[in-house]
């Protein structure tokens, strides 16, 4: 079905989805496990345990009083070591627990199926599920799904677009579980009274979009949509637009335009931990990049090394340059191979010199490619002028705030400036200025 | 201990379009130009293109060693500066005029404004427009094309002369066909609209420009000159304007350079309509045949005036709700 609603500019950055065919392996349980206490956004957890306590799969480990936040479990069966600031995937230290495995993968005994009657129970469950958003940020799904009372929520966005280049973990979900990718929509439409879903799935996977399709056909309130494959479509506020025409207001949320967005791999969680009681200890990552020997889609138990990812990968062809957390439009640079997969982490990739180095600046010569490229109909080059010359106070009137970040302007530069890279700049310094004034 | 990982900031992956392409691309677009202004006019017009090229780049040079900036001539603006330069001279210009020239576009308008993508007009035409006003004869002397002789008028200067009461004694007037290949007298790339036409289509295939600045500009001056024609409304002929003159060489290479147009489409409309209204106004009622020039000069001035009011509503910005 051709799209109504196009979104202007985004880029059409290569595919690379080397690993589409890729079936998801098991990891062998690695010999330990460091599993931070921040996997998403909002209140860190609190560690419940402490070094030399036994744990299980499924046992809680971290918990937090906050509302926007969700407990953290273990993801093995072993011993703890250590529970102190660890290394993190963002490059800062964040409080950890180490657990020791033994090999066993006993199941912790309070695991069993959610008692779920009505809308409280339901939200109950999912906070304690431990889940949050697996495709992005990793905000946590119960506060999604129980927006203010004042916003009715009429439509579910199910994202399967994965726009990121080399990323198929959302894909081989939808290829090898699409019953629970339906079965979970159809839990969030039940317990929270939404009328209808939508799903988004670009035109690059033309095999998961006509699985889904028949696999939907038998609930009217389900809908599957093919998507024009172009880079950020699966932002929020892109695929919003794509599939509704809504567009969600500046510094708004989908909530405000009366959608949820969630992944596929988040709503098919939802049926999994519905029927099981087992809480998010384990994800599939797609591991991949040109200095990989075997790329693959991984299963593995969250707080698996990095390094312990490769090596089940056969290793590196050469030394990694540059090792990503996520995908190379957005995904993060990771300072060490120790940091850990967590809840969100969807990819992990390893670059030689040649495709991991930083290209060096050449003056702006006004061609206008970013500005095209902009999702969010922005100017980039302007808002990089103005960072660099430290004009912060002149940077709303460019919009700076409405910047996504999705960085589709650095991509399409031909002088390859810093434009996004400057923009964060640009940001945090108008966030401490209206700080300030207020 | 463990290699050290390279760490920066997102994103990881960059398009392959560089400059230094779009350069190359503009110059391969101007090769037809270029080859039409010597086959029309000789081997004295392909060393005018020599002599402009390799001043543009050497003063470039100079100018950065002597600033002691980092050197900047493997970008190929400064080729493309001399080139575009040449294609808008006289054949038979003075080479050391060609000289200064490409030292005024290069070095005055270009490097002393901080190098490319700080000029505020575009270099090449800022310093057509000075030697015109500098050395005006030299500038309005037009050979006739595969004969060196000196040629009576240009197109345009006929249509100026055809404006006044008294018609130049004996002239004849440039058949289409003509004007269309560049068998005319003019500067050395402009005469041949074949060939501009040829580097048009080139620049959209490798996008490196889009339709709507040469389109709304040449659109501008065809409707305007039809309009207002000598016999009354709706008289005037508008494809001689179009073909006659620098338009068309001005539309698609000079009115269309990136530092000097707006960047918003928007902004890119306002800016080929003012180009077009204000070409016409030179062309009838100035006093100089050729309007291209000062007009594309004017409207690379207020560029930034144009920026500054087109500033585009962001995603989602238009109705706010709650
Ligand atoms: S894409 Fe790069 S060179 Fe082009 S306008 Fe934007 S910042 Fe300038
Ligand atoms: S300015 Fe922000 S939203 Fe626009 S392309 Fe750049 S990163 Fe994306």
């Amino acid at each position: 079905m051709p799209l109504k609603w196009v979104f202007h500019g985004g880029v059409s950055a290569p595919h690379r989805k080397n690993t589409a065919e890729s079936e998801t392996s098991v990891l062998d349980i690695p010999e330990k496990v460091v599993i931070p206490m921040v996997q998403h956004i909002g209140a860190p957890c609190t560690p419940t345990v402490k070094p030399g306590d036994t744990v299980k799969v499924g046992q809680k480990i971290g918990d937090s009083e906050a509302y926007v936040s969700a407990p953290i479990h273990s993801s093995v069966s072993g011993t703890v070591t250590r529970v102190e600031p660890m290394l993190f995937a963002g490059g800062n230290l964040v409080m950890s627990v180490e657990i020791k495995t033994d090999g066993k993968q006993e199941v912790y005994e309070g695991i069993s199926p959610p008692e779920i009657k009505n809308r409280e129970d339901f939200l109950k469950a999912v906070r304690s599920s431990g889940l949050v958003g697996l495709g992005g940020a990793g905000f946590p799904t119960h506060v999604k799904l129980n927006p203010p009372k004042d916003k009715v929520i009429d439509c579910l966005i199910v994202n399967g677009a994965e726009c990121e280049p080399y990323i198929t973990s959302d894909y081989r979900e939808m290829l090898e579980n699409p019953d629970g990718i339906i079965e979970g929509i159809k839990l969030v439409l039940d317990y929270l009274s939404i009328p209808k879903a939508i799903m988004g799935i670009e035109d690059n996977k033309p095999k998961a979009y006509k699985l889904l399709k028949e696999k939907a056909q038998n609930d009217n309130r389900i809908s599957v949509q093919s998507l024009r494959s172009r880079y950020p479509q699966g932002a929020e506020k892109t695929l919003v637009y794509a599939l509704t025409g809504r567009k969600i207001p500046s510094g708004k949320l989908p909530a405000d335009v009366g959608c949820v967005v969630l992944n596929v791999n988040t709503v098919a969680f939802i049926a999994s931990y519905v029927k099981t009681g087992m809480p998010l200890v384990q994800r599939r990552v797609t591991v991949d990049g040109p200095v990989v020997n075997q790329p693959k889609n991984v299963l593995a138990p969250i707080g698996t090394s990095l390094q312990t990812l490769f090596d089940f990968c056969g290793g590196f062809k050469s030394t990694p340059y540059k090792v990503l957390m996520g995908g190379p439009m957005m995904g993060i640079a990771q300072y060490s191979l120790e940091t850990s997969v967590i809840k969100n982490t969807n990819a992990i990739l390893a670059f030689d010199k040649k495709e991991g180095d930083l290209p060096s600046e050449w003056p702006c010569i006004r061609c206008g490619r970013c500005v095209e490229a902009c999702p969010m109909n922005l100017l980039p080059l302007e808002i990089n002028r103005l960072v660099l010359a430290n004009k912060i106070d002149e940077l709303e009137r460019y919009h700076i705030l409405d910047c996504i970040e999705c960085g589709s302007c650095s991509y399409s530069c031909p002088s390859k400036r810093h434009l996004v890279q400057s923009i964060r700049i640009g940001k945090d310094a108008v966030r401490r200025l209206k700080v300030n004034r207020n | 201990m463990e290699n050290r990982l390279f760490v920066c900031s997102s994103p990881h992956l960059r398009d392959n379009v560089t400059t230094q392409r779009l350069m190359l691309d503009v110059i391969i677009a101007l090769i037809p130009s270029t080859v039409a202004g010597i086959l029309f006019f000789g081997l004295r017009a392909a060393l005018v293109i020599a002599v402009t090229v390799s001043a543009s780049v050497l003063t470039e040079y100079l100018m950065r060693k002597g600033l002691k900036r980092e050197q900047t001539i493997s970008d190929l603006s400064a080729v493309v500066t001399g080139l575009l330069l040449a294609l808008n001279l006289p054949p038979s210009i003075p080479l050391w005029i060609a000289v200064v020239g490409a030292v005024i576009a290069t070095g005055l308008i270009k490097q002393l404004f901080g190098g490319l993508g700080q000029n505020f007009m575009n270099p090449a035409l800022g310093a057509r427009v000075i030697l015109v006003v500098a050395w005006a004869k030299h500038m309005t002397t037009w050979t006739e094309p595969f004969v060196d002789a000196v040629a009576s008028a240009t197109p345009l200067s006929l249509l100026d002369a055809t404006t006044t009461a008294t018609p130049v004694e004996g002239s004849v007037w440039y058949s289409y066909l003509d004007m269309f290949l560049g068998r005319v007298p003019g500067c050395i790339g402009e005469t041949s609209a074949l060939a501009i036409l040829l580097g048009f289509v080139y620049l959209l295939i490798r996008r490196v420009i889009t339709w709507h600045i040469p389109v709304i500009y040449t659109g501008t001056v065809a409707l305007l000159t039809w309009i207002l024609g000598t016999d009354g409304l709706f008289t005037g002929d508008p494809l001689y304007h179009v073909l006659a003159g620098g338009l068309l060489l001005g539309a698609v290479f000079m009115a269309t350079d990136y530092v000097t147009c707006p960047v918003t489409r928007k902004g890119q409309i306002i800016y080929a309509l003012g180009c077009g209204i204000l070409t016409v106004l030179f062309r009838l009622y100035g006093n100089m045949p050729e309007g291209v020039s000062f007009a594309i000069i004017l409207m690379n001035i207020v560029t930034p005036l144009i920026d500054r009011h087109t500033i585009p509503v962001a995603f989602g910005g238009e109705k706010r709700v709650g």
